[in-house]
Order: C-alpha cells, then sequence, then structure tokens
C-alpha cells in the first residue's frame, strides 16, 4: 500500500462564487519548462476560454437543431462540464488516445475534430465524423485518436485498460484518457477494468466526471461509498480529486497523471468533480424531478467559462472586448458548422451494408498508430479518417 | 373497455399484482424516484413505498443476480432493465442463474420472476440502443418470452408473467409506450404460450410479433385496398410458441410471410418456417418468406435507417412475392 499518494492539489467545488481558478504550472508535458513565460501563459488561456467557448456555442445551437428535428434519438450536452473535458485533453500529445462515454460532442472538439463534422454526424450526414453512422452518442476518429462515444455505461472503462495494454505491449510512450460518470464506477466494468490496469501496471488516466447524478439517481442514492476516488485504493493505484469547473486545476492535475503514465507506465483514477447544467439528455427537465432549481442556480455560479474569463480578466489577461470578439468567432464557427451539415448530403444507401465486417484483404496488424491510415482496415475497418464511406 | 395506452396497460398490471400479493416488488434503474425511465412505474413508488419499489445503481448484472436470489427463496420480483440492450451485461444471471435453475437442482428451486423492459429500436438510437433481442432469448430452454404489441396484451401478459412460476422475460416496445387501444375492464389476463389472429384474411398469412403487429396491421390494411386480404397471426409469446395457431393459419392461407423486428439468422422467421415446413409442407403454395432488419447494425442516419428497419412496404412487397402477384 506504500505507493498510495492522493495526489489532490485543488479544493473540490465548495458551492462558492469565489473560488476561482488556482494559478497554476499550465504546462505539464514532461518536455516544457516549469513556468513559461507571462506571453504563452496568455494565449494558453484564450486558448483554453475560446476552446470552451466554442463547445457551448456548439452545444447550444445542438440543442437548437434537436428541437427543430434536424439531430435525432438521443443527444447528451455537456455544459457545464466544459473544463473537465478541455483541461484534460489539452495535456494530450496527437497520438495519445481518447475515449468517452455518450456526452461526447465537446470532448469530440476539445480534441480536434472539427465542428463541421461533428455537426455534420448529428445530422447524419455522410461528412461526419463517424461517417452518419453512429450519431450524437457514437462519434469517432481516427485521425484524431478518439477512439468513440460509447453507449453502454462502463463499457469504454475496459476498452481504455486494452488500449493502455496495447501501448505498453508496443513499448510505446502514450497514454489513454478515458472519461465516464460517476455512476458508472457501480458497475462491475469499472472494477474488473481497475484491477486489470493496477495489476499490470498500464497507461491509463481514468477521469470520473462527477456530476452527483447519473439521470436522476443521485450519487449518494446509488453508492454505498460517496468518495469516489477512494475507489482507487482497492486497485493500488494512483488517485485525485479536481475541482471539474477549474480548467486550470484540471490540467495540472491530468497532466501529473500523464506524466506517471507515460514515464512510470502506471494507472490514475482522477475524480473531477463538476455538475451537469442542462438535463441529462434532451428528453429530461433541467431540473424539477431529482434536483431542485435552487441547486441548480447554486450550481450555475460556477460556470467554467466564467470562471476562466474572471481570472483572466484579474491577470488582465483579456479585455471585455476581446471576449466579445472571441465569442463572435466561435458563433460563426458553429453557424458554418451547421450551414455545411445542413447542406451536405445523407449518406448513399450502399452504406447500410458497408463496414459490417472487414472485406478482402485486411492488411497486416496495426503497429502502433491507429492514425495511420494505410494499416485502416487491420483494426476496426473504418476507413481512412478523412475519406466518407460511398 | 376503456382506451388506455400501453404504458398505462404495463402501469395497471404492476399495480394489481403488486396490491394482490406482498411478494411482488419493483426493482430496477429509475423505477421509483424518477417514476421510471419511460413512466411505466408512474405513481408505483407512493402508492407502495421503498419496500417495494427499489432505484438500484447501473450495475444490471448483480441486480439480476438479485432477483434470482430473492426468487429462489420465496419473492416474486419484477426486475426492469431500463432496455434490453442494457441487459445484455445481465444475461449470465438471467441464462445460467434464472432458466436453468430449476433443472440444475433437480426441481427443487423454481425462478417465479419476470425480467421486462423496452426492446428494439426507437428513432435513431444508433447501433447499441436498436437491438431487438426476442431471437436470442427464445433460445434459451427455462425461460418463457413474451412480446406483447397491443395494451390489452401488455396488461395480461405482464400479470400472467408475475403469476407463472418460471422466469418470464416480458420484451416491450418503446415506441409503442403511448400507443392506445382497448383493454377490458376488471381482472384481464392473456395465457402465455397462446397466439391471437389480429386481423383475419384468406389470401396470404401475415405472422409476426411484437411491435411489429403495428407493421403487419398497416400492411394489411394496403393491401385490402387492392383486395388482398391477409391474416395477421400475433405470436404474443414467443417461447413456448403456439405452434398449433401457426398451422391453423396456414392451413387456411397455404402462404406465409414471417416479419420480425430484428435481424434474420437464427430468428424467429427461421424457427416459424421450420414449423411450417414440417407441419404444413402439403398445404403450401409459395416458399415462406421473412421481412426482417438488414444484416447490419443499426445505423444512425435516418435514411440509412429507414433502409435498414423492416417496414410495411418490404411486407407488402414480401406478401406479394408469395402470391406471385409481384410481376
Ligand atoms: C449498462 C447501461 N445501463 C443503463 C444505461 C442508461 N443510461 C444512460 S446514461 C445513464 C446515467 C449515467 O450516469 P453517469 O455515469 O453519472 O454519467 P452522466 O450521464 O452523468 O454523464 C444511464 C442509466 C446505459 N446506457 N447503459
Ligand atoms: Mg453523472
Amino acid at each position: 500500500m506504500t505507493n498510495i499518494r492522493p495526489t489532490s492539489t485543488s479544493t473540490p467545488p465548495s458551492g462558492t462564487v469565489a473560488a476561482r481558478p488556482s494559478p497554476a504550472p499550465v504546462n505539464a508535458a514532461p518536455s516544457m519548462p516549469a513556468a513559461p513565460p507571462a506571453s504563452d501563459t496568455r494565449e494558453l488561456h484564450r486558448e483554453l476560454l475560446r476552446m470552451m467557448l466554442l463547445q457551448r456555442r456548439f452545444e447550444e445551437r445542438c440543442a437548437e437543431a434537436y428541437a427543430l428535428g434536424k439531430i435525432g434519438g438521443f443527444s447528451h450536452l455537456y455544459i457545464g462540464q466544459e473544463a473537465t473535458g478541455t483541461g484534460a485533453i489539452s495535456v494530450l500529445r496527437p497520438d495519445d488516445y481518447v475515449i468517452t462515454t455518450y456526452r461526447d460532442h465537446a470532448q469530440a472538439i476539445a480534441r480536434g475534430i472539427t465542428p463541421r463534422s461533428v455537426m455534420a454526424e448529428l445530422f447524419g450526414k455522410a461528412a461526419g465524423c463517424s461517417h452518419g453512422k453512429g450519431g450524437s452518442m457514437h462519434l469517432f476518429s481516427r485521425e484524431h485518436n478518439f477512439l468513440g462515444g460509447h453507449g453502454i455505461v462502463g463499457a469504454n472503462i475496459p476498452i481504455a485498460t486494452g488500449v493502455a495494454f496495447g501501448i505498453k505491449y508496443r513499448g510505446g510512450d502514450q497514454v489513454c484518457l478515458c472519461f465516464f460518470g460517476e455512476a458508472a464506477v457501480n458497475n462491475g466494468a469499472f472494477h474488473e477494468a481497475l484491477n486489470m490496469a493496477g495489476l499490470w501496471k498500464l497507461p491509463v488516466i481514468y477521469v470520473i466526471e462527477n456530476n452527483r447524478y447519473g439521470m436522476g439517481t443521485a450519487l449518494e442514492r446509488a453508492s454505498a461509498v460517496n468518495d469516489i476516488a477512494e475507489r482507487a485504493r482497492a486497485y493500488d493505484m494512483h488517485r485525485a480529486v479536481v475541482d471539474g469547473q477549474d480548467v486550470l486545476a484540471v490540467r495540472r492535475v491530468v497532466g501529473e497523471a500523464v506524466q506517471r503514465a507515460r514515464t512510470e507506465r502506471l494507472p490514475t483514477l482522477i475524480e473531477s468533480r463538476t455538475y451537469r447544467f442542462m438535463g441529462h439528455s434532451m428528453s429530461d427537465a433541467v431540473a424539477g424531478t431529482y434536483r431542485s432549481r435552487a441547486e441548480l442556480d447554486e450550481q450555475l455560479k460556477r460556470d467554467p467559462i466564467a470562471l476562466l474569463r474572471a481570472y483572466m480578466h484579474e491577470r488582465n489577461e483579456i479585455s471585455e472586448s476581446e471576449v466579445a470578439e472571441l465569442d463572435a468567432a466561435v458563433r460563426a464557427e458553429c453557424e458554418d458548422a451547421w450551414q455545411f451539415a445542413d447542406q451536405s448530403p445523407e449518406p448513399e444507401l450502399g452504406a447500410l451494408m458497408q463496414n459490417v465486417t472487414v472485406e478482402g484483404d485486411g492488411g497486416p496488424a496495426s503497429g502502433d498508430g491507429a492514425s495511420s491510415a494505410d494499416n485502416s482496415n487491420g483494426a476496426g475497418g473504418a476507413p481512412p479518417a478523412a475519406e466518407p464511406s460511398s | 373497455m376503456a382506451t388506455i395506452t400501453y404504458r398505462d396497460a404495463l402501469n395497471q398490471a404492476l399495480r394489481e399484482e403488486m396490491q394482490r400479493d406482498d411478494r411482488v416488488f419493483l426493482m430496477g434503474e429509475e423505477v421509483a424516484v424518477y417514476q421510471g425511465a419511460y413512466k411505466v412505474s408512474k405513481g408505483l413508488l407512493q402508492e407502495f413505498g421503498e419496500r417495494r419499489v427499489v432505484d438500484t445503481p447501473i450495475t444490471e448484472l448483480g441486480f439480476a443476480g438479485v432477483g434470482v436470489g430473492a426468487a429462489m427463496t420465496g419473492l416474486r420480483p419484477v426486475i426492469e432493465f431500463m432496455t434490453w440492450n442494457f441487459a445484455l451485461l445481465a444475461l449470465d444471471q438471467v441464462v445460467n442463474s434464472a432458466a436453468k435453475m430449476l433443472y440444475m437442482s433437480g426441481g427443487q428451486f423454481a425462478v417465479p420472476m419476470v425480467f421486462r423492459g423496452p426492446n428494439g429500436a426507437a428513432l435513431q438510437l444508433g447501433a447499441q440502443h436498436s437491438q431487438a433481442w426476442e431471437s436470442w432469448l427464445m433460445h434459451i430452454p427455462g425461460l418463457k418470452v413474451v412480446t406483447p404489441g397491443t395494451p390489452a396484451d401488455a396488461k395480461g401478459l405482464l400479470k400472467s408473467a408475475i403469476r407463472d412460476d418460471n422466469p418470464v422475460l416480458v420484451l416491450e416496445g418503446e415506441m409503442l409506450y403511448n400507443t392506445k387501444g382497448e383493454v377490458p375492464d376488471g381482472e384481464h389476463l392473456v395465457p402465455l404460450g397462446v397466439a391471437e389472429l389480429k386481423r383475419s384474411g384468406e389470401h396470404c398469412s401475415i405472422i409476426t410479433n411484437g411491435k411489429m403487429v403495428l407493421v403487419a396491421l398497416q400492411a394489411a390494411d394496403q393491401l385490402a385496398k387492392d383486395g388482398i386480404r391477409v391474416d395477421v397471426l400475433d405470436l404474443r409469446t414467443v417461447r413456448p410458441m403456439d405452434e398449433a395457431a401457426i398451422m391453423a393459419t396456414v392451413r387456411k392461407t397455404n402462404r406465409a410471410v414471417v416479419l420480425e423486428e430484428g435481424w434474420s439468422a437464427s430468428g424467429i422467421g427461421g424457427h416459424v418456417a421450420d414449423v411450417i415446413q414440417r407441419e404444413c409442407f402439403d398445404d403450401l403454395d409459395a416458399p415462406v418468406l421473412r421481412a426482417h432488419q438488414a444484416d447490419a447494425p443499426m445505423p444512425y442516419a435516418k435514411n440509412l435507417e429507414r433502409a435498414a428497419k423492416p417496414d410495411a412496404a418490404k411486407t407488402i412487397a414480401a406478401v406479394k412475392r408469395v402470391m406471385y402477384l409481384d410481376s
């Protein structure tokens, strides 16, 4: 039990308005200097702000498109939780892997998948990142090592463990970042997967997004233990708790875990304490049945975007008019994505029977990068990312 | 007769059976405080309390096993799966425990319980949430599998399922919850293992189950405009299957189309076609044809999903082919 060290370095949400992002060493990549010049820091903060704003505006448009019937099925918005995905993904290298749940739009964008191709997927179009076959819950991009949104609670956790197993097997120094909700930790898959990762010392970072509810069930109504990160103890694993509304804190904590995974090949379990501002999915009321309006209103005061903005204002890193410019730019990007998605063609009917199994010579199995197009048939049958199936 | 929704019919069945038997309890995700993910259990927590309406963590394998243990020792659990897609995580308890316990124990331990929830595709829910499992589940000896297609059958079959001394799987339809139909007042039980002729005609038989009953009836309406009158046989229970009813309709019409929601391989249609070739070989005027989902996972895009699903047009085409009218 000696190597269990809580790595928590920031305060969990206290429900107070004043808590603000902690000033932090902002770059976790091992090769970066510990204290980058102030201008770099400012640029980084602006980029994080832009990225979160982009996701927010994008998903506001998603809600609109859903109401118009342009997006179908289930649609689970990430509004309120942007700091976790943005902060965590921002410390990765392009060749690292990300895997997540059905609440995946914003994380796909954080990973660099274009708003156009995410929106086209949501509209069920051939130009979508899953060629119209996946939909809201199943965004994939081989080019970005984005291994999907997964619809079965808990299912992505062992898959992440397998990705990390593969990295170690090949002797690579990549890591796998895996997101899931706090309700998933009660599922057997979580325990089985973490035990293997602890046992085999795999380079994986499990980020629990504790938004307090699994659908309509509060954490304390579903879990015998409410301190979720504590569960890492059972698997001899590093653990951390972070304020999930503080993008810089998330960056720091995930950065440490990534470094540990990369250099020591050790897994970490991180609990990011956050809150979803919308209903569970588009069909769930924002408040009323299982959480009160008052609770929601209190949480809305800790909007991750507003927190970062306030922090940057305080440090004179951005002016109001610059924020307005950023906002106008991301709104335009979302409008462009909408127009693109709306005007692009539906998949051709022949696509229905394609990709059921790999056809023809599958070729040699993948060496190490899911991003290389030449072995795309060997590992999953997806066509090269840039090429829509026809 | 009252006209009520399929959802309310299920709700009435649960309420009535819980009123008459204290051993019956309901357990599953979001069944209590949230009133059911699809509101089937609305009001039950308020009426019966937390002892009998139990919210669980997202732990399907676990609470399915809890149901088996409770059933082996005297209770009559109703285990709700939020959808049958998530029941895959629990299949070990359904198949290896519930289905086999009576047999393995040489008759000592029965497992009188119900596993229920929505099955099959809704609209654009994608590959992992759009699956019809009845042909998988009917494979297993020891289970009974019912697929109500109307409010009356939903109520009557669920009540019979709860009273049955075996594990019974009730596969509901998400798209059916809002459909309305007449349900007899008072005690209404539909026996397990008995099919029902939902429409009578003499030219061809459409044999189907579950949500596809509505599709078959639509097809029947359209065919009637061309003067083609079909039998629509609703199997209702797919295990045990009412072979006598299948034989009766085929002997009457001499032609059959089997319509099912799921994939074709090892499907219900294959099973029904086997019954027909074995028992009605000399009665057939044409090969048995099948309508079913395209042999691919369910795609998200609207146009692809439409192409993948069985529908009235595909059923009509099959009927016309077995009648040699497709020129
Ligand atoms: C195995 C399984 N059971 C049930 C569901 C239905 N379901 C989808 S999301 C969800 C709640 C999950 O909550 P959490 O893990 O906290 O993630 P959040 O939605 O809060 O991001 C449930 C019950 C499912 N998709 N998979
Ligand atoms: Mg949650």
